[in-house]
């Protein structure tokens, strides 16, 4: 268990970011931290692609593919880090951050018709109309 | 390079593309938006059907017949390809031609504006792009460009309501495709690649940790799907979506987005995993049909108590996706080509439904089934084609709803899953339940029971809410609308009988799929 703490923490920060940022969006009245805590949610799985392309050859961390990268002793390989997970976070960072904004858009519309941003003043005043 | 080699990139690039004309020529000019959607509809639909004559008229297995474009000219398994083989080409025909029909509806049926058509033509795209692309990653790309279009449309809607709907989807949505990632993220780690057909060769070698992986992996993506195919109950979504958005924007988006979605599972559990990989896994057949089988009760017991006709069909495309879902998890050939004929034909009679829907509330004034009263006698042929449609969905024949249900419940019984026969059964009786109640409305109900329902057709009209263009006209049902949905409905019918020909011409993928493992 401690070794597993010591050597995958990345792993476990990541279900924990992903619970707390799922939790706001599901507890949080506030549509803004809503939208808060999708990103979050996003953030973690990010977070989770960077940690996967980590290279480890002989407890000697493989480098970045742009920067000078460590030699393997052994082979005299270069050791890398994937590029490919790095891409895919690059790509999905602009996805999240169209959606956020459409999403803040659609709030600041909410927010000049009812005047409201919280769920549950929203629902009454919903009910009331 | 052949030519016919770029008609895939070109389907997906052009309507990206050209989604930036309508506001950049709506700075100088107001109305050009519905022109340069519809000569890219057109261009697409043309090209679409062409692409069709080429995968089609080809002879081999699904591999040989499909036209596959790689981006960039970077060869699989590292570059992204794009692929139309049988089963995508099909989609597409059916979303080039769903976008092509709808178009002609909000001509005059709104809502208007050069932003609303910008939205229409990067849905399309978007739709076009999560059909033919042939890897994982990029998928979940296309997933969040469908998304955002859908979003951005559904809240173009007049009343405030159409936002509070839209944040919604947006919410619920960008989790359910976040909870794909994750699963794109384990498959990676599992196999290394995101290229489809690569992780289709890949994925029944893996053993020990990676094989765990790859379950996990599975469970994310089906849930990710579930939410984005609205199975319940984690569809609160969706019948908030369809009732809200503006009436030229539900025919589309209940047409095609979720039944896009329900493809690109197709697509993941049969070219990605594999037949064998899920029946290997301990219960996951079982769970997919309990998935389906329990939306197919509890959406069409929903529709049934519903007022609203919008959101008493958005609550039928619960059920009626439970029945495709539920049919992905029999793991049979007849149950795979009847879930991908009744995914074809709900989305063609859901898009005919809701056009007939949208021109009732603008002719008509009536929104409620209540409200529906002696429709009938006043608007004989929206009435008309409507009960035809309505029928169809019922699956009674000649229809194409019959057919997919037919070849859906033969699968059942071919598997001996007598829980999913039985629970086509009972949907038929739910869902002629709801049916029944319409009709009965339009056709036996007299309308001066009911003055209330009609509102002053001035008040159904959409204004402009965008601040494009200003001027609000006077909305009003044409010659085309109505051509339209009597078209539609004429077409669910016609292909009733074409159930041979899907089968022929779905075939080479169904083999591809390998369903002849016993689960």
């Amino acid at each position: 268990m401690i070794e597993l703490l010591a050597t995958r923490y990345a792993y476990l920060l990541m279900f924990v970011l992903l619970g707390i940022g799922l939790y706001m969006t599901i507890a949080s009245q506030n549509l803004v931290k809503k939208l808060i805590g999708v990103n979050l949610f996003q953030t973690a799985i990010f977070l989770f692609f960077v940690a996967v392309a980590y290279v480890e050859v002989d407890g000697e961390p493989g480098g970045s593919p742009v920067v000078p990268a460590t030699e393997n002793p052994a082979s005299s390989d270069l050791i890398l880090a994937s590029p490919l997970p790095h891409v895919i976070v690059l790509t999905a960072i602009v996805v999240g951050i169209a959606l956020t904004a459409v999403g803040l858009a659609l709030i600041v519309r909410i927010y000049s018709e009812y005047g409201t941003l919280r769920e549950d003043t929203l629902r009454e005043v919903r009910a009331d109309e | 390079m052949s030519s016919v080699e770029l008609l895939p990139a070109l389907l997906v690039v052009v309507p990206i593309l050209l989604a930036t004309v309508p506001i950049a020529l709506g700075l100088r000019y107001d109305r050009t938006g519905w022109s340069v959607t519809l000569a890219t509809t057109v261009g697409l639909f043309a090209g679409t059907v062409y692409l069709a004559t080429v995968v089609y008229g080809g002879s081999g297995t699904n591999q040989e017949v499909a036209v596959i474009h790689e981006l960039g000219g970077f060869t699989a398994p590292m570059g992204i390809e794009l692929v139309a083989d049988t089963l995508s080409t099909m989609i597409a025909l059916l979303v080039t031609g769903t976008a092509l029909g709808v178009l002609a509806f909000t001509r005059v049926g709104g809502p208007r504006g050069n932003t609303f058509y910008s939205g229409y033509l990067l849905l399309v795209g978007g739709l076009l792009g999560l059909t033919m692309t042939g890897d994982v990653f990029n998928m979940f790309v296309f997933l969040e460009i469908v998304g955002l279009g859908s979003y951005a449309l559904i809240s173009s809607g007049r009343g405030p309501e159409a936002a509070v709907a839209a944040l919604k989807y947006l919410i619920i949505g960008t989790v359910g495709a976040s909870i794909y990632l994750i699963g794109v993220g384990f498959l990676f780690m599992a196999t290394g690649s995101l290229n489809m057909l690569d992780l289709a060769a890949t994925v029944p070698t893996l053993e020990g940790q990676n094989l765990q992986l790859a379950r996990a992996a599975f469970a994310f993506i089906f849930v990710g799907f579930a939410i984005k195919v609205a199975q319940w109950p984690l569809h609160s979504w969706q019948p908030d979506a369809y009732q809200h958005a503006p009436d030229g924007v539900t025919p589309l988006i209940a047409a095609l987005v979720s039944t896009v979605s329900a493809y690109a599972l197709a697509r993941l559990l049969f070219t990605v995993f594999g037949a064998e990989f899920i029946a290997s896994t301990p219960y996951a057949s079982e769970i997919i049909v309990t998935v389906g089988a329990v939306s197919v009760v509890a959406g069409s017991t929903l529709a049934v108590i519903q007022t609203d006709v919008k959101r008493m069909l958005a609550y039928s495309s619960v059920s009626q996706f439970g029945l495709i879902v539920a049919a992905y998890g029999l793991l049979t050939e007849t149950a795979l080509v009847g879930a991908l004929i009744h995914l074809i034909g709900h989305g063609l009679m859901k898009a005919g439904l809701f056009i007939a829907v949208g021109i009732i509330a603008i002719g008509y004034g009536a929104r409620t089934v209540d409200a529906y009263a002696g429709l009938a006698g006043e608007r004989p042929f929206v009435a008309g084609s409507m009960a035809v449609l309505l029928i169809a969905l019922v699956g009674i024949p000649p229809s194409i709803g019959f057919i997919g249900k037919w070849y859906i419940a033969v699968g059942a019984i071919e598997a001996q899953s007598w829980l999913v026969a039985g629970v086509i059964f009972l949907s038929t009786m739910l869902t002629l339940a709801y049916v029944a109640r319409l009709l009965e409305r339009m056709y036996f109900t007299p309308a001066s029971a009911l003055e209330a329902g009609h509102e002053d057709t001035a008040t159904v009209g959409h204004a402009v809410t965008d601040g494009g263009t200003a001027t609000v006209r006077g909305t009003r049902v044409t010659i085309g609308m109505l051509a339209i949905v009597i078209f539609v409905a004429a077409l669910a019918v016609f292909l009733g009988f074409a159930g041979d020909a899907f089968f022929a011409l779905l075939e080479p993928f169904v083999e591809s799929a390998d369903l002849e493992v016993s689960p």
